[in-house]
């Protein structure tokens, strides 16, 4: 019961934040301060997690492929389709939920806690939208960007190890990156991507916004709404996978 | 003016406010008394609209604010102006942006009209100077001060202060005080303030309400609060022995 609950009042915060905004021209700003907040902010943590990402898929990947009938493109192959298939979209989707949303759900909860949502509401500002939707359309906008990002640097950093420890030859490796390409890979994973990006977004502001008590009550919201957000993005990543790629 | 008729709301089990009716006066400071849990904040919250009472009617003018559509309460809700206790000032915003906020969202003015309005109510509460400093940056007396002018930047009808002397020095609180019943008498609000401080009820207290057990006890200016027999508000009141005292010297002086 409590589950329905939370997903009842959840579409109907939805509906506040997809309500009609008051002034329109100033949620332009709004947006910009949150792509620089939730996504430029973030470049960093994705660019490092990438290139040690795609390092280790490539390793592992050579490690565990030594029988003399398998050719060793198969190595720069499999790096590929397992990064952009999978890790780049969604491993760091789900760090962005960690970051991102307990940011969010901790800003959104303080400002619930010190009354300033209330008197958001009290001036006649629909609270949910001003606050809300702002950081949905960021996110949904520069996720994308730092994935594909994510995608570049981790493919870099299984090139980069293939050159420095010869795991595989780089040649090799380049090759079995171009093989069997099918652009669609990068549009399916770009859906997860967007989605992802609402889950964490909405879900984390929804914890925050519905937060009372006090500042012990703001980190169960932000805790909460880390683990809920990537509950919701695994279930998500399986519909779209059998959805998109089945 | 603000009228209150048969308002009720309870939470769960749990019944706060008990057909409370009561009229809120233009151009006066109304002040509202209680003990915590007596149910005034939620009395001032049903005004405002963060609650919607279960029985009951609140008209501002006349017009009565829960039976209207969301856009009638919109146009309401910008004639509003709230203090907050903890002031509620918005964090990332500076002073001047957080007085301005009002006006930006609705007031259709130039971006020199906006400043040049902030200023003004800024200046109207003694707060020159400050116009980069974030709200973390301010004491407490003076956040009370600036949320005093947010509440006055969009020229309310009605102030509504919860608690505005809270964690205040007794020389500060007498000037938030005055600075309310400046306002309330220049702009001809009416002004509903929340209070514990028996000081200022005693001092400037123009139309009093005791809530009792989430009931409407008692009504009257502070003459009539002096004289007054009603057992739970004399405990309530004149809790102090000072209190008592004072009471008994301002009883010889009316």
């Amino acid at each position: 019961m409590n589950i329905l609950y939370h997903i009842g009042r959840y579409f109907e915060f939805l509906s506040h934040v997809f309500g009609r905004p008051e002034r329109s021209s100033l949620y332009g700003r709004r947006v910009l301060e949150e792509i620089d907040q939730l996504g430029v902010k973030s470049l960093g943590i994705v660019a490092l997690l990438s290139v040690f990402m795609g390092a280790v898929i490539t390793i592992q990947t050579a490690s565990n492929i030594d029988a003399a009938w398998i050719p060793r493109y198969v190595v720069g192959f499999t790096a590929r389709q397992s990064v952009i298939l999978e890790f780049s979209p969604t491993i760091i989707s789900l760090i962005l939920a960690g970051k991102v949303g307990s940011n969010i759900a901790a800003e959104v909860g303080t400002m619930r806690v010190k009354e300033q949502i209330d008197a958001l509401d009290i001036m006649g500002v629909n609270s949910a939208s001003y606050l809300i939707l702002p950081k949905v359309i960021a996110a949904m906008l520069i996720n994308p960007f730092l994935i594909v990002i994510s995608m570049f640097l981790s493919i870099f950093g299984g090139w980069t190890v293939s050159a420095l420890t010869g795991v595989v030859a780089p040649n090799d490796y380049i090759q079995g990156l171009q093989w069997d390409f099918d652009p669609f890979t990068v549009t399916y994973a770009l859906i997860k991507t967007v989605v992802f990006a609402f889950v964490i977004t909405s879900v984390a502001a929804y914890h925050g916004y519905h937060t009372k008590g006090g500042a012990l009550e703001v980190g169960r919201s932000s805790t909460t709404a880390v683990v809920f957000s990537s509950v919701v993005i695994l279930i998500a990543n399986y519909l779209l996978t059998q959805l998109l790629l089945i | 003016m603000i009228e209150v008729i048969g308002l009720s709301k309870r939470f769960g089990n749990a019944q706060v406010l008990t057909d409370i009716t009561a009229t809120f006066a233009k151009g006066v400071v109304n002040q509202v008394i209680g003990k915590s849990g007596s149910g005034k904040s939620v009395l001032a919250k049903c005004i405002v609209g963060l609650h919607r009472p279960d029985a009951g009617r609140v008209l501002y003018d006349g017009r009565p604010f829960h039976e209207l559509d969301l856009g009638e309460k919109r146009v309401i809700r910008q004639e509003i102006g709230m203090l907050f206790q903890s002031s509620a000032l918005f964090d990332s915003m500076t002073v001047l942006d957080n007085v301005m906020f009002p006006l930006r969202m609705f007031a259709g003015m130039t971006a020199a009209e906006m400043v040049k309005r902030a200023r003004f109510c800024l200046e109207r509460v003694n707060i020159v100077g400050k116009d980069a400093l974030y709200p973390a940056e301010l004491s407490g007396g003076m956040q009370k001060r600036v949320g005093i002018a947010r509440a006055i930047a969009m020229n309310p009808k009605y102030l509504f202060c919860d608690e505005p002397n809270s964690g205040l020095d007794p020389q500060t609180s007498i000037l938030i005080d005055e600075l309310i019943k400046e306002i309330t008498e220049e702009y001809g609000t009416t002004t509903i303030v929340i209070t514990h401080d028996m000081n200022s009820v005693i001092e400037t207290g123009q139309n009093i309400l005791f809530l009792h057990t989430g009931r409407c006890w008692w009504t009257g200016d502070r003459k009539a609060l002096l004289a007054s027999e009603n057992e739970e508000l004399r405990a309530f009141v004149f809790a102090s022995e000072l209190m008592r005292q004072a009471r008994r010297g301002l009883l010889g002086q009316v």
